[in-house]
């Protein structure tokens, strides 16, 4: 008999993880404060209430790691006393992820125009303007964010702001 | 709130004493201070629950780990603000560590102080967070009759472990209603204790088919309660299969059984580390792979099939990956394990069996604790013989002990042939956790034998706890190995500094039979080999603390020894084998 896994260098992978918890004072420190204390890492983390009457709140968090240290993170966020439940949206089947971004950009002239033509193509609202400013809402996934802001670098970006990922599995089943 | 008849309006204070009354908890352990005022007049004026007066926080939690590993019950602390909580946190992380149930009360400024750096006052939910299992603020004072009953819930089930409750001085004062522990439950904590069966029938196959099968066995099964040793004990026999335990599972299997191999890990004995790394099927059952125990983690058992009972899941496949992961309370595996065993009749191979019990025989034969014998000089290993041999056949026996070499030696020699016997810092290695929780076994047991196996370095961390043994008439012995150094730092230096003994040498040591008797207590000495027996005789014998002042050699090491970054099968034996080169460059880093 021989031990069943083999011994070679593992992949890090990207994870999204979509946690119910109390909405209670602390909560959220006890999960950032495992990710600090453990040395994992947060690319991103949204937090919000949904459900007022329950006070639940949905933590969704992009990691990365090996597959030995997200299942650890999956064990020890389960063992936090105010997590309800812990899903590993990248294992359980198909999902969408959707982030916005509030993108400001100043400029006159053509290079104003170019990036009101621009957010035109990546569907972006002007939710507020000036004479000489746009505030641009985006909304999409990480990359296609990238990719518009990358481009209003060009055209006189001012500042990003943006809300980490929130992220669903497809489908009537839940979360 | 459902029934009106539980409602009664109460102040904090007599809520805390009420529901700690419910939780049937008889003694705390703990110090006053301004924020904890109204919780110590509550106290005052009942006499159900008795609190023992500790010197220092800090002791205060290593009292009430030994009084709840000596018996199974949760320990109970109270502190005050500021101070009085940074005091506990060693104490807290240790109980984390080893998975202790502690509950502790910690008084705070009031609530609309916070925030203000008010006197005493610390951000102690904040400060303790990674060093709890769980903790509270309790900001309505109606809120807190429940937490209190879900902090006793959390600490004790599932892996259990240290629970704080922060509660304002405001809040002491304030009246509110009282709940029940059953009107209480935490909403989400319901940690798994049956385990998947389909695992443990997987489990159950391998192990029937092994040719050289190993129990490997940690503070888990004594965790779980006596039950859960009675059955691990009685599956170990029915299998005939070798079974060796952790620093923290001592007790958990006989020590006197043939099947029994000693300690495993760094100090532990060549068999037990070399039918680890033998073994084809390992079945670790309340242990949880740490470094201790694996020494270099890639090389550690290399070829063997590995089954994980855990009832913490992040425990399982942590630092080592294992093949048949079992989520469960260890008395509940056991039981299924064993009845299993039973339904499916399955047998062990015999023939395979008997050439691994000849291999471990052989191994065994190398008697890895001998030691040299010197005609006057103590050794600290013969120490403890003599002190083994003395408290021989007593059951009331409960052993703590500092932190270092003397504690790697209590380990070595002393008999555990029952659980929650053994008391000793495991995972966070606190120097200064013997005494204090000595003093917590002896009350918890006040006609025992408690006896701290010390070295003379760490015992000065909380000496001052025996002011407190005095308070209580409570009849420790503080077993001190002393050698003048700190043992183990020492060791540690000889072996990969180049023998420069920077800082180990406790130099303007106090006159430790002066010091008991300063105290109070009963200070005894032996120098030589000769008077070991008659001051071992004489500490048993004194109804009253005693420090003794055992004078050892101070140049021996303990052995054998896995260096750092080594593995199971490259231990030193000995002071004799070749030190050179003993930890390999990437093993200098580990502690």
């Amino acid at each position: 008999m021989t031990a069943r896994y083999a011994q070679s260098a593992p992949a890090i992978e990207r994870h999204t993880i979509s946690i119910l918890v109390d909405n209670e004072p602390g909560v959220l420190a006890r999960v950032i404060g495992l990710f600090s204390g453990r040395g994992y890492n947060i690319e991103s983390l949204t937090v919000a209430e949904v459900d007022r009457d329950a006070t639940l709140s949905r933590v969704t968090i992009v990691t990365s790691g090996t597959p030995m240290i997200i299942e650890q993170i999956k064990a020890q966020l389960g063992r936090l006393v105010p997590v309800h439940r812990v899903h590993d949206l990248t294992m359980e089947g198909p999902f969408v992820e959707r982030e916005t971004a509030l993108v400001k950009v100043a400029g006159t002239g053509e290079k104003r125009v170019e990036a009101l033509r621009l957010a035109d193509v990546f569907k972006a609202r002007v939710v507020d303007a000036t004479i000489t400013s746009f505030v641009f809402e985006i909304t999409g996934q990480g990359e296609e964010l990238d990719r518009f802001i990358g481009l209003m670098a060009e055209l006189g970006l001012v500042g990003v702001s943006r809300t980490g990922v929130v992220a669903m599995s497809r489908g009537p089943g839940g979360i | 709130m459902s029934a009106a008849t539980n409602e009664t309006s109460l102040t904090g204070a007599d809520i805390v004493l009420k529901a700690l009354r419910d939780q049937g908890v008889e003694v705390i352990f703990g110090y006053p201070g301004g924020a904890v005022l109204p919780i110590y007049d509550a106290l005052f004026q009942q006499n159900d629950i008795r609190h023992i007066l500790v010197r220092h926080e800090q002791a205060a939690l290593h009292a009430a780990e030994g009084y709840a590993r000596s018996t199974g019950k949760v320990g109970v602390v109270l502190v005050t603000s500021g101070p009085g909580a940074t005091n506990a946190v060693t104490g807290l992380t240790d109980a984390l560590m080893d998975s202790i149930p502690i509950v502790c009360l910690s008084g705070q400024v009031a609530t609309h102080l916070i925030g203000n750096d008010a006197f005493q006052e610390c951000d102690t939910t904040g400060i303790t967070r990674p060093c709890t299992k769980h903790n509270y603020l309790v900001k309505d004072v109606n809120n807190l009759a429940r937490t209190l009953h879900e902090a006793f819930y959390v600490a004790k089930n599932g892996r259990p472990g240290p629970v704080v409750i922060d509660i304002p001085k405001d809040v002491q004062f304030a009246e509110g209603t009282y709940r029940s522990p059953a009107d209480s439950m935490p909403k989400s904590y319901r940690p798994q204790v049956k385990p998947d069966l389909n695992r443990v029938e997987e489990a159950i196959d391998l192990l029937a088919k092994a040719k050289r099968p190993i129990f490997y066995v940690g503070g888990g099964v004594i965790n779980a309660g006596p039950v859960a040793s009675q059955l691990l004990t009685q599956f170990v026999r029915m299998t005939g299969y070798p079974c060796t335990t952790t620093l923290m599972g001592l007790g958990a299997y006989p020590a006197s059984d043939r099947q029994w191999l000693g300690m495993l890990g760094m100090h532990g004995t060549y068999e037990a580390n070399l039918a680890m790394h033998g073994c084809d099927v390992m079945v670790c059952i309340g242990a949880r792979f740490d470094d201790r125990v694996t020494g270099k983690v890639s090389e550690f058992s290399p070829n063997s099939v590995k089954i994980h009972v855990d009832i913490d899941p992040s425990s399982i496949n942590k630092n080592v990956r294992v093949d048949v992961p079992i989520v469960g309370d260890a008395a509940h595996v056991l039981e299924d394990m064993i009845r299993i065993w039973k339904a499916r009749g399955k047998q062990p191979d015999k023939a395979a069996l008997a050439e691994w019990w000849e291999q471990i025989e052989f191994w065994r034969a190398r008697d890895c604790l001998r030691y040299d014998k010197t005609p006057k000089i103590i050794k600290p290993q013969y120490a403890l013989e003599r002190l083994r041999a003395a408290i021989s056949g007593r059951d009331d026996v409960y052993i703590t002990t500092e932190v270092g070499q003397h504690q790697m030696w209590a380990a070595q020699f002393l008999p555990f042939d029952k659980p929650n016997h053994w008391m000793t810092s495991g995972g966070l290695g606190t120097m200064g956790y013997g005494l204090p929780a000595a003093i917590g076994a002896q009350v918890a047991h006040p006609d025992a034998l408690c006896i701290d196996v010390a070295g003379e370095a760490s015992i000065l961390m909380n000496i001052q706890e025996m002011a407190t043994a005095l308070q209580y008439r409570l009849p420790v012995k503080v077993f001190i190995l002393n050698n003048q150094y700190m043992g183990m730092v020492r060791q540690w230096q000889e072996l990969l500094h180049g023998g420069r003994y920077s800082e180990s040498y406790s130099e303007a040591l106090p006159d430790f039979v002066k010091l008991a008797d300063a105290f109070g207590g009963v200070g005894l000495r032996a120098t030589e080999v000769s008077q070991v027996d008659d001051v071992i005789a004489e500490m048993i014998k004194v109804k009253r603390p005693v420090i003794v002042d055992m004078c050892v050699d101070q140049k021996e090491n303990c052995f054998p020894m896995i260096p750092g970054g080594r593995a199971h099968n490259e231990m030193l034996l000995g002071p004799d084998e070749k030190v050179e080169n003993a930890t390999p460059e990437d093993g200098m880093v580990l502690v």
